[in-house]
């Protein structure tokens, strides 16, 4: 069929707009050979950019689609289902990536026009190539594996397994509840952990569809959404792996706290006077504050060791810091009413809801907020000083203290690393797992069917990481439900009267997809086993094999279109 | 050399699952780098066909990158050793043939990688712009 191609250039707001001129590339796209149409508009994605897609194909007669915009990784499923409610092939669609790959990176207007315009002209002419493919699907097995049992996986694991779905729940350590298991009491309210955190455990180790593995961890994970296959290992040798299979991932392995040592000038793990916020939990819970066997008159919180840091590399805040030296400084005041509470502060951020009044209830308590930069700790006698640059009086101050809590931040924890190997995720500049898309896929990651849930993506509260951890549960439960996923359409195919079955593709396909026909002496591949890697394609001394959707001669259009532009 | 005016055109072959995710983190993240490079997006290194880098450089490529995954990270298992294989094979041919075989980079460059994948591209534009012009395509044309 003769290409009838819609070409359509998305403004993305200003993401591009602002420095590609999107009016001219639309010019130049409708002098391109098979181009019916060419329009630009404000957002391509949003409803009414998705219309016009459907109407031009309809009015228009259109059989390729080509749509400018953010990465084909962001929004190509979009486009695909537009163009195919419009009639159009899902597969004869082609995006060229002019906002990641263009005008985020290229501030100069007119290089990026220059460029938009030659990934334009190639997307047209991989799209004037592109053949309709039929797409499949493979059934879902149902079940998912949750990967930390924190208070994300926990409530993560409860809402899959309450709709019905087998969970696996694998933990590192001996016991489920993560780090709010070390916790005292809870902000915004401060009841105690022990009275909503043991019924939750219980829930789920109860839940007849809910296998939880203690001690154990995730050692191999392979498949793709849909049929996934993870080997859980028992941290303890000698006992036997166990080898799960799982439609849907939830990821939810939590934090570790910052370790002040890296700030020596703090003093911490040389002074019994100075703790962190994590062991000032659990001397709440047990009820000694003393310090050498005194109990405390002055008590210092110092706030931010470890975030907004940049010589640290740890340039982010931490979120919760504000609010559980709050928690903790309105606990201190109860169980020491003698002691002078003081906070040292570079700004305070309590912005959840109920937030600023707990930071209010915090100061009527009679804590004392002080905005000042600590420097140094050091001893003095029995007791330690801290040493404060008071920014608002732009003036040293030394303020002596019997116990200093530092209000340490959230870090990823090393193990997260492996993790991303397993799976092949991307993590971010701090080190946090990677979501899909800042605002619009925070719980989704790139790989399908992955998600995230709690602190593993980034700082947060308890409030925040149920809420996540149930956005995560919701989308594990889209596939599960649905019970079957689009399988790969792009797979190799063999053209028989090339072959000459020579088995040089049986041996390269790490998937045994191609074999050979005993009868005709030629490879075949097995569709729902090839994985579209296109290994077999290259190997090929006959070139009877291609890889569909992207062929030699599609590749070899785009590579002309962007060397001859 | 290099102050030239010469702006050098490059043609990367990216995988989808490691470098093109990586470039579009670079991206995300706002990492400038120069507008030399055009990306193709394959699904893997393991199918890039030698034939295509020879077409980009004969059609006038300044260069050809090619970027995969990290050895043990291909998305295919060993797409990428299998690429590594081609693209040195291909080197060898064309040093032979007495053509410039660095005007082809090979480097792995994960999905994380944004700043990784800015600075190679603007490292081989600035090596590419030293080096002057393709003069291959001039030489398959006599
Ligand atoms: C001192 C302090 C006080 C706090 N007080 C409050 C408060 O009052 N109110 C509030 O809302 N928030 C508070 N928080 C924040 C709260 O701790 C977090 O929001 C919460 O713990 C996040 O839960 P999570 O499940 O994401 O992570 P985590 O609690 O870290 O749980 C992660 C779990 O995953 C397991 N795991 C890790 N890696 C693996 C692996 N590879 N395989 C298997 N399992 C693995 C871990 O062992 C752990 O059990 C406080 C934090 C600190 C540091
Ligand atoms: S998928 Fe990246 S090199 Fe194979």
């Amino acid at each position: 069929m003769k290409p009838r191609i819609g070409v359509y250039i998305c403004h993305c707001g200003t993401n591009v707009a602002a420095t590609v001129d999107v009016e001219a590339v639309t010019e130049f796209a409708a002098t391109l050979p098979g181009v019916v149409i060419a329009r630009h508009y404000t957002y391509m994605c949003s409803e009414p950019g998705q219309a016009l897609i459907k109407e031009d194909a309809r009015t228009l007669g259109l059989n390729r689609v080509v749509v400018a915009s953010c990465s084909p990784r962001m929004h190509e499923p979009t486009f695909r289902a537009a163009s195919h409610e419009g009639g159009v092939n899902p597969y004869q669609v082609e995006m060229a990536n002019i906002r990641e790959q263009c005008s985020w990176v290229h501030p100069d207007r007119h290089e990026a026009t220059d460029k938009a315009k030659a990934l334009v002209y190639a997307a047209v002419m991989k799209a004037a190539h592109l053949e309709p493919l039929e797409e499949r699907e493979a059934p879902v097995t149902p079940g998912a594996l949750v990967i930390g049992g924190g208070v994300a996986g926990l409530v993560a694991a409860l809402d899959i397994a309450d709709a019905g779905f087998p969970v696996h729940l694998v933990e590192r350590s001996d016991r489920l509840g993560g780090r709010v298991a070390e916790l005292n009491r809870t902000f915004p309210d401060l009841e105690p952990v022990a009275e909503w955190l043991p019924a939750l455990v219980d829930q789920v180790r109860r839940h007849p569809n809910i296998t939880v593995y203690l001690n154990s961890r995730v050692t191999d994970i392979t498949g793709f959404v849909g049929n996934f296959e993870a080997r859980v290992g028992p941290i303890e040798a000698g006992l036997a792996p166990a080898q799960i299979q799982v439609g849907a991932i939830v990821i939810a392995t939590g934090y570790n706290v910052f370790d002040p040592r890296l700030k020596p000038e703090f003093g911490y793990g040389i002074y019994p006077q100075v703790v962190t916020t994590l062991e000032l939990e659990q001397r709440l819970s047990s009820g000694d504050l003393t310090v050498n066997g005194k109990t405390p008159k002055e008590v210092v919180f110092i706030k931010c060791v470890g975030s907004r840091d940049q010589q640290l590399g740890r340039p982010y805040c931490s979120r919760v810091c504000c609010m559980i030296s709050a928690k903790q400084a309105q606990l201190v005041r109860q169980a020491l009413p003698d002691a002078r509470v003081t906070v040292f502060y570079m700004d305070v951020r309590t912005f959840g809801k109920r937030g600023e009044e707990f930071y209010d209830e915090a100061r009527r308590a009679g804590v004392r907020y002080r905005r000042g930069n600590v420097s140094e700790i050091y001893r003095r006698g029995e007791r330690v000083v801290v040493r404060v640059e008071d920014t608002l009086l732009a003036r040293t101050v030394e303020h002596e203290a019997d116990l200093v809590v530092l209000a340490v931040g959230m870090e990823p924890r090393p193990e997260a690393a492996d993790i991303a190997a397993l799976l092949k995720l991307p993590r971010s500049a701090d080190g946090f797992l990677l979501e899909a898309h800042p605002k619009l896929r925070p719980v989704d990651t790139a790989v399908d069917g992955v998600f995230l849930a709690g602190c593993c993506q980034g700082p947060k509260d308890i409030p925040d990481t149920v809420a996540q951890a149930k956005a995560a549960a919701a989308s594990a439960l889209i596939p599960l439900m649905r019970g079957v996923v689009p399988m790969e359409a792009a797979t190799a195919v063999v053209d028989p009267e090339l072959c000459a079955g020579c088995g040089m593709c049986v041996e390269i396909c790490p998937y045994s997809a191609p074999a050979l026909d005993p009868l005709w002496g030629v490879s075949r591949v097995n569709a729902v086993l090839c994985k579209g890697c296109g290994a077999c394609a290259v190997t090929c001394p006959s070139k009877a094999i291609r890889l569909q959707h992207f062929t030699p001669d599609q590749i070899l259009a785009q590579v002309e279109a962007l060397v001859g532009w | 050399m290099s102050d030239n005016g010469f702006e050098p055109k490059i043609v990367a072959f990216l995988c989808n699952w490691c470098t093109y995710t990586g470039a579009d983190l670079a991206g995300t993240s706002r990492i400038q780098y120069p507008p030399n490079v055009r990306i193709i997006r394959l699904m893997c290194t393991g199918s890039v066909d030698p034939t295509y880098v020879l077409k980009a450089l004969l059609d006038g490529a300044d260069g050809v990158l090619v970027g995969g995954c990290h050895p043990g990270d291909c998305h295919y298992q060993s797409g990428n050793y299998k690429a590594r294989r081609r693209i040195i094979a291909l080197k060898e041919i064309l040093k032979q043939a007495g053509l410039e075989e660095d005007r082809v980079w090979l480097r792995w460059i994960s999905a994380s990688e944004g700043q990784r994948f800015a600075d190679t591209v603007s490292q081989m534009t600035q090596y590419l712009k030293e080096k002057g012009p393709n003069p291959m395509k001039k030489e398959w044309a006599v």
